[in-house]
């Protein structure tokens, strides 16, 4: 679709003519923030929890800092160009958003040095890159073992977007759950695509709910899924913002993304000058996921996960505990270890257990 | 495959490719008088945005589904005033028109992002739903998706079979001789652009109060543009562009239950096949390009001004 891409074009060209022409008016003295979005502000998940965290910024620091956001932003040269207008534009930290952005991000930070960059979800680093992620898969693990409880179908179903390390982590950490807390019930995974087409999100949750799925997850950003699932009867796990008014029959828990703590101490310590590049996974502990478990779990398993959320918090437990194996029987994780970050980060297979074939 | 399977595909195929179909149906009428409006896509969100709150406040789907209407027609007349009233570009004015619908729709959506809404629910037709395979498809959908098999037959009808359709297109073919003949060319443009503005509106309030019943920022995803390019590769025939709206939708459900049932594909592959399959369909019909030639509207896309 020619036209399509030539809109959005348009459209995020528009947004960077806007943004320079806005910077040109304002005094050097505050901190400039920028924000690089994936999707629409109004998405109701993703992009709008990361909106969520530049406001308590501005909360936080007031007029000491300014800060601004380009949305609907395409993974790719469209990326790379408002991340180096940004910097261009005289911004001292960009935050960019959505995994596509690391290759643009990392390409911009090496011709800007003195501008700080953090790139959400990704794994590549700099001098003056860092990275960050919220452990949804801890989050995912305790939505597994809610829907491990409450299937009648043993069949749980997951609309994902693309394969990419974050999304199969979580599946996987789905499945071990699964594994664990009732034995034979297997995920059915439906990719879209998209980080965000409400229409296409709404199908593909029916298709799997055709096929006898009973509790549904999705890994893309519209509250499409939860409404389906709402509709047709049947449970779900809502993502990246609390999702339940949309299924307040439906929605067990929602993996909820809560970035303003890491973008306040990020933004401090570039303030104090003593930013250094890192990889923050922030997670149930630190309060950058947060699950608040809906009345429609029973006592008994609203408590039990509980118990595993108290376990993955004091550190005594880690969803990615081995022996775990991959589709083919190979051992990936061995017996008493716990996967690294850096294994997390490039997990590229399905566990045991998943059917289905990965897409290449 | 069994046949509840074939019955829940051909079921979401046609809910699938509802929106497609009333954008499609829209333009076609618009085109066949000789304009090109690109500005579906930002017609179908303002339409989608405008139902979603009027419904919402009013609590009334169907005075929601009428301000939607309304919504579309309000953009589209704004193209009329430029590029019909001022001869200015249609396909500038057109992606204007878009960008500034996108705009709009989020600017005045931004409040009631997140609210939650009981759509149009399904309504069973009694005993034709009960039929075999077909009845699930065409007679348990909602009423949006009833009046777009309405909207279609009088398309149809009256493209095909009325003098107003005959005007349509004598007016779309060489706008100096029908004006000569005493046709009021620029009037009918204009009821043919405030047609597909409001087919386009109501293609937004279906997927803002049927398909997916609530109000998200670009929720329509690029749907105006594959309308539009279903259009041009129906070669402006109303029977095709039902055929490339429901093999869209057909593709784009294919691929999905295929998941569930375990195939696997290489996922950008599966993302082109709805692309791909409609357009080879289409193409594949349309080869005989001397009969293409004789749909296509001649004087698509130019300006006109009486007297010139």
């Amino acid at each position: 679709m020619h036209l399509k891409k030539s809109t959005t074009l348009l459209r995020t060209l528009a947004a960077a003519i806007g943004l320079s022409t806005a910077l040109s008016a304002v005094a050097a003295d505050p901190l400039k923030v920028g924000f690089v979005y994936i999707g629409p502000i109004g998405d109701h998940g993703w992009t709008y929890q990361h909106e969520q965290g530049r406001q308590a910024l501005i909360q936080q620091f007031g007029d000491k800092v300014q800060t601004s956001f380009v949305e609907n932003v395409p993974e790719g040269a469209d990326a790379e160009r408002v991340i180096r207008n940004m910097a261009k534009g005289g911004y001292d930290l960009v935050f960019a958003t959505s995994f596509g952005y690391m290759n643009p991000t990392a390409k911009v930070a090496k011709q800007f040095p003195k501008v700080t960059f953090e790139h959400a979800t990704g794994y590549k680093q700099d001098k003056n890159l860092g990275t960050y992620l919220a452990t949804s898969y801890e989050g995912r693990y305790v939505g597994g073992y809610l829907a491990a409880k409450m299937t009648k179908s043993k069949k749980v179903g997951y609309v994902a977007s693309f394969p990419i390390p974050e999304v199969l982590r979580d599946i996987n950490a789905i499945q071990l759950a699964l594994d664990k807390y009732n034995p034979g019930t297997e995920i059915k995974v439906v990719w879209v695509n998209s980080w965000f087409d409400p229409g296409k999100e709404a199908d593909a949750a029916n298709a799997l709910i055709d096929q006898g799925v009973d509790v549904l997850f999705q890994h893309t950003d519209s509250p499409a899924p939860i409404q389906t699932a709402e509709r047709r009867g049947i449970y779900a796990v809502g993502y990246a913002s609390d999702m339940a008014h949309f299924g307040p029959k439906a929605v067990l828990t929602s993996i909820v993304n809560n970035w303003g703590p890491h973008y306040i101490k990020s933004t401090q310590a570039v303030i104090d000058g003593n930013w250094k590049p890192q990889d923050y996974w922030g997670g149930l502990a630190e309060g950058t996921v947060q699950l608040p478990i809906s009345d429609l779990v029973p006592a008994d398993v609203k408590s039990g996960a509980e118990q595993i959320i108290a376990s993955i918090k004091d550190g005594s437990f880690h969803p990615f505990t081995g022996p775990i194996l991959d589709q083919a029987g190979e051992v990936k994780i061995p017996e008493g270890a716990v996967a690294s970050n850096a294994e997390l980060a490039g997990m590229n297979y399905y566990v045991k257990g998943i059917t289905a074939q990965l897409p290449k | 495959m069994d046949l509840d399977l074939l019955g829940n595909i051909l079921y979401a195929m046609v809910r699938c490719g509802t929106p497609l179909l009333l954008v499609a149906l829209g333009e076609l009428v618009c085109e066949k008088s000789g304009v090109l409006n690109l500005g579906q896509e930002g017609m179908m969100l303002f339409g989608a945005v405008v139902g979603f709150i009027a419904a919402f406040v009013t609590g009334s789907l169907w005075l929601g589904v009428l301000m939607a209407c309304l919504a579309g027609m309000l953009l589209a007349s704004l193209f009329a005033v430029v590029a019909l009233g001022c001869q200015a570009n249609q396909v500038a004015t057109g992606l204007a028109l878009t960008i500034f619908g996108v705009g709009l729709s989020a600017f005045v959506g931004s409040a009631w992002v997140g609210k939650p809404l009981s759509g149009f629910e399904a309504l069973a037709i009694p005993l034709l739903a009960d039929l075999p395979i077909i009845g699930h498809m065409l007679f348990n959908q909602d009423l949006l998706v009833y009046l777009s098999f309405a909207l279609f037959l009088l398309v149809a009808w009256v493209l095909l079979k009325s003098r107003a359709g005959l005007i349509l297109q004598a007016v779309g073919e060489n706008p100096d001789a029908a004006s000569a003949m005493g046709l009021p060319v620029l009037r009918v443009r204009t009821l043919a652009v405030l047609f597909g503005g409001a087919m386009a509106g109501l293609a937004g309030a279906y997927l803002s109060l049927a398909y997916t019943p609530m109000w998200a920022e670009n929720m329509t995803a690029g749907r105006g543009w594959i309308a539009l390019a279903l259009v041009v590769f129906a070669s402006w025939r109303v029977l095709r562009v039902l055929l490339g709206a429901y093999l869209f939708g057909l593709a784009s459900i294919l691929h999905l239950v295929a998941q569930g049932i375990g195939v696997s594909f290489p996922a950008n592959l599966l993302a082109m096949l709805p692309y791909v399959a409609t357009i080879l369909v289409l193409v594949v019909l349309s080869r005989n390009a001397l009969k293409t030639r004789l749909y296509a509207p001649v004087s698509l896309g130019q300006p006109w001004k009486a007297g010139r």
